[in-house]
C-alpha cells in the first residue's frame, strides 16, 4: 500500500516484507555495484602506480623544449600531451599518482594505527585515561585541519615522509572516537568479561581480543582515510607546502598548471580528474565495505 | 536549563585551554622560533635577536612564557606584525566580515538544499531521486574544492564571462551590493558544494531513522496527509542532531573557506592564513589559529544549548 500525497511523493506505508526485501536487494546490488566499480578502480590505480616505470613512455622529468604545450593526440609519443616545459603529461600523471598514493596510504597507516591505539586504550580502560585522552581528541578537533595541515607543513622540509606524518597527525582523531564507542560496547559482552576471568593481561585483551573484534570500523576507517589523505596532500601541494617540483604530484601539477589555464586547459583538467577518480573510488569502496561490515550502520541508513 | 548552560560553560574552559597549549606549542615549533623572521634574516645581528628576545621575554621559562602569553591573548593582546608592525587581532578582525559573508551565505544556502534533498531522498527512499543524490553527494565529496573552484572559474569567468575570476569588488566599484553579489555567486557555489553533500547524507540517514520510528506510522494511521506527518512530526525530531552537526562543521567550514579564498583572491581570513605563511608571520598564523578554534568552541558551545533547548531529553539528562 502506498500513498501519494499532493506534493507527489510517495510513502510506502506497509512494511511488506516481500516488496521491501526485493527493493533492499536491489538498492544492495546497486549499492554494491558501485562499491565494486570502486575496488576495481582501486586496483588499477594501485597497479599502475606500481607498474609507473614500465607504463610511462617518458621520464617524467625530461625537459623537451621543443615539445611545449602539445595538446593531447598531437604527438603519438606524447598520448596525454605535454607541460611547459615539454614534459609528457601521461608520465607525469603516473609518476604522480605514485607519490599521491603513496602518500594516502602511508597517511592512512599512520592515522589508523594512532587512531585505534588511542580508541582502544580510552575505550578499555575509561575514567581519568579515557577523559584525558577524549578532551585531547576534543581540542584537537577544534582547529581547522587545513590550518594546522599548513602551519605544520610550513614549518619541516617537506619530504614524502614529512608529508605523510603531518596529514596522519592531524587526521586519527576521528577514527579514535569511532574506535572507542565500538571498545565500549566490545567491553561488555561475555568474551572479555570471560577473558579477565582467566587473568589475560590489559595489552592481551586489548591486543587478542578487542582489536580483531573492532576490525570492521577499522578496517572501513582506513579505506575512507586513503580519501581524505590524497586530497589533503593535494590541497597541501596545491598551495606549495607539499611535495616541490620538480618531482610530481596530482596537486602541484595544478599548480602548474593554473598559470596556462585559458589556453592549455587539459593541463589542469587532468590531475584534477585523476585526484576526484582516486578519492571517490576509496569513497565508495569503503562505503561499500561499511555497508557490508557494520550491520548497525546499515540499520540506520 | 540554566545548570546545562553552566556545565557546558565549565566543560569549555579545559578546551579552551588545550587549544592554547597546542597553539603555543606550534609558535615554538616553528623553525626559528616565533623570531624566526629576524633569526632567519642574515642582516639581523646575534645581538639584536638577543635584545629582542629579552623585549618579546623570550630569556624566560616556557611556562612563564605561555602564561604571559595567554594572558595577552585573553586580554586582546594580540602582538604585532612583523612587516608593518601593526596589531594582530585588528588586521584579523578587519578579515571576519568577508569571510563571515562568503562562509554564512555557503552555509545557509548548503542547509537550506542539503535538507531538503536529504529529506526527499528519505521519503522517497530508494527512488531515482535517491540515487542520484547520494551518488551525487559522493562525487562533490571527492572533487578537490580548489581543482572545483579553477574549473568554475574557467568555464564561468574565463570562458562565457559571466562572472568576475576574484577578488570582491570591481575597481572603483567598493560597497557597490550589486557588484558585490556578482563576485559572491562563484566562490559561494564552490564553498556550498561540499557542505551540501555532507549536509544532505546526514539529513537523509537522519530522517530515515525518524521515519521508521512508531510514533509517525501512528501519525499515519491517524490519516494525517503525509505533508504533515513530514512536516510537522518528522522534521523538529530529525532536526535535532542536525543543530549539533553544525557546531562539528565550523571546522570543515573554515578549512573549505581557506581554499575558496585563495582560489578566488576573497579578502577573509584564510586568504590572510595563506598569505601569513609565506610571509612567515607567525604572530598572525598563531592569531588566526587561535581565533578559528575559539570560534569552533562557541560555535559548539551555542549548538549544544540550541540542541538542549529544544530537545528537553538532552536537556535532563544533563
Amino acid at each position: 500500500m502506498t500513498e501519494t500525497d499532493n506534493i507527489g511523493t510517495t510513502v510506502d506505508l506497509t512494511p511488506m516484507r516481500s516488496k521491501k526485501l526485493s527493493r533492499s536487494v536491489f538498492r544492495r546490488f546497486l549499492r554494491h555495484r558501485l562499491a565494486v566499480v570502486g575496488g576495481a578502480m582501486v586496483v588499477i590505480l594501485l597497479s599502475s602506480a606500481l607498474c609507473a616505470p614500465l607504463l610511462a613512455p617518458h621520464d617524467p622529468l625530461l625537459i623537451e623544449t621543443s615539445q611545449r604545450f602539445l595538446a593531447p593526440g598531437d604527438n603519438a609519443a606524447f598520448p596525454l600531451g605535454t607541460d611547459e616545459l615539454g614534459r609528457d603529461t601521461l608520465s607525469r600523471l603516473l609518476y604522480g599518482g605514485q607519490i599521491s598514493l603513496v602518500v594516502g596510504i602511508t597517511a592512512m597507516l599512520m592515522t589508523v594505527i594512532t587512531g585505534s591505539l588511542v580508541g582502544i586504550v580510552s575505550g578499555y580502560f575509561g575514567g581519568w585515561i579515557d577523559n584525558v585522552l577524549m578532551r585531547f581528541v576534543d581540542t584537537m578537533l577544534c582547529f581547522p585541519q587545513v590550518f594546522l595541515l599548513l602551519v605544520i607543513a610550513a614549518f619541516v622540509t617537506p619530504s614524502l615522509l614529512s608529508i605523510s606524518l603531518i596529514i596522519g597527525l592531524t587526521s586519527w582523531m576521528e577514527v579514535a572516537r569511532i574506535i572507542r564507542s565500538e571498545i565500549l560496547t566490545l567491553k561488555e559482552q561475555d568474551f572479555i568479561k570471560a577473558a579477565v576471568c582467566y587473568g589475560s593481561s590489559h595489552t592481551r585483551i586489548m591486543v587478542r581480543e578487542l582489536l580483531p573484534n573492532a576490525m570492521a570500523p577499522i578496517l572501513v576507517a582506513a579505506t575512507l582515510k586513503v580519501a581524505t589523505a590524497v586530497l589533503m596532500e593535494s590541497y597541501i601541494s596545491y598551495l606549495g607546502y607539499g611535495i616541490q617540483p620538480p618531482l610530481a604530484s596530482w596537486g602541484n601539477m595544478l599548480t602548474n598548471a593554473q598559470g596556462y589555464f585559458d589556453t592549455v586547459p587539459f593541463l589542469a583538467i587532468l590531475p584534477g580528474v585523476m585526484i576526484t577518480l582516486t578519492v571517490m573510488s576509496f569513497n565508495f569502496l569503503g562505503d561499500g565495505l561499511r555497508d557490508a561490515l557494520d550491520p548497525r550502520l546499515k540499520m540506520g541508513q | 536549563m540554566l545548570q546545562f548552560i553552566l556545565k557546558r560553560l565549565l566543560y569549555a574552559i579545559p578546551l579552551l585551554i588545550g587549544v592554547s597549549i597546542i597553539g603555543f606549542a606550534l609558535m615554538h615549533l616553528a623553525p626559528g622560533g616565533p623570531l624566526g623572521v629576524y633569526t632567519l634574516n642574515p642582516t639581523v645581528s646575534v645581538q639584536d635577536i638577543e635584545r629582542i628576545k629579552v623585549i618579546y621575554g623570550l630569556d624566560q621559562p616556557t611556562y612563564i612564557q605561555y602564561m604571559r602569553w595567554a594572558g595577552n591573548m585573553l586580554v586582546g593582546d594580540w602582538g604585532n606584525t612583523f612587516f608593518g608592525g601593526r596589531p594582530v587581532l585588528i588586521v584579523i578582525l578587519e578579515r571576519v566580515p568577508a569571510t563571515l559573508l562568503l562562509a554564512g551565505l555557503s552555509l545557509s544556502i548548503a542547509i537550506l538544499l542539503g535538507t531538503g534533498i536529504g529529506m526527499l531522498g528519505a521519503v522517497q527512499r530508494y527512488s531515482i531521486f535517491d540515487y542520484l543524490a547520494t551518488t551525487g553527494a559522493m562525487f562533490a565529496l571527492s572533487f578537490p574544492t580548489f581543482w572545483f573552484g579553477l574549473m568554475a572559474i574557467f568555464v564561468f569567468a574565463v570562458e562565457m564571462r559571466w562572472f568576475p575570476s576574484g577578488g570582491m569588488f570591481e575597481l572603483g566599484e567598493e560597497g557597490n551590493v550589486l557588484d558585490l553579489l556578482h563576485h559572491l555567486v562563484l566562490p559561494t557555489v564552490v564553498l556550498s558544494l561540499v557542505i551540501v553533500a555532507t549536509w544532505s547524507r546526514y539529513s537523509r540517514s537522519g530522517f530515515l531513522e525518524v521515519i521508521g520510528q512508531d510514533y509517525i506510522r501512528t501519525a499515519h494511521a491517524k490519516g494525517l496527509s503525509n505533508r504533515l506527518v513530514i512536516t510537522r512530526h518528522a522534521f523538529p525530531n530529525a532536526a535535532i542532531p542536525l543543530i549539533a552537526l553544525l557546531g562539528v562543521q565550523m571546522p570543515f567550514l573554515f578549512s573549505g573557506a581557506l581554499v575558496t579564498e585563495t582560489i578566488f583572491g576573497w579578502p577573509g581570513m584564510g586568504r590572510l592564513f595563506v598569505d601569513a605563511l609565506t610571509m612567515k608571520e607567525y604572530p598572525v598564523l598563531m592569531g588566526l589559529m587561535m581565533f578559528t578554534a575559539v570560534f569552533v568552541i562557541v560555535g559548539n558551545l551555542l549548538a549544544d544549548i540550541g540542541v538542549a533547548m529544544v530537545d528537553p531529553r538532552i536537556r535532563l539528562e544533563g
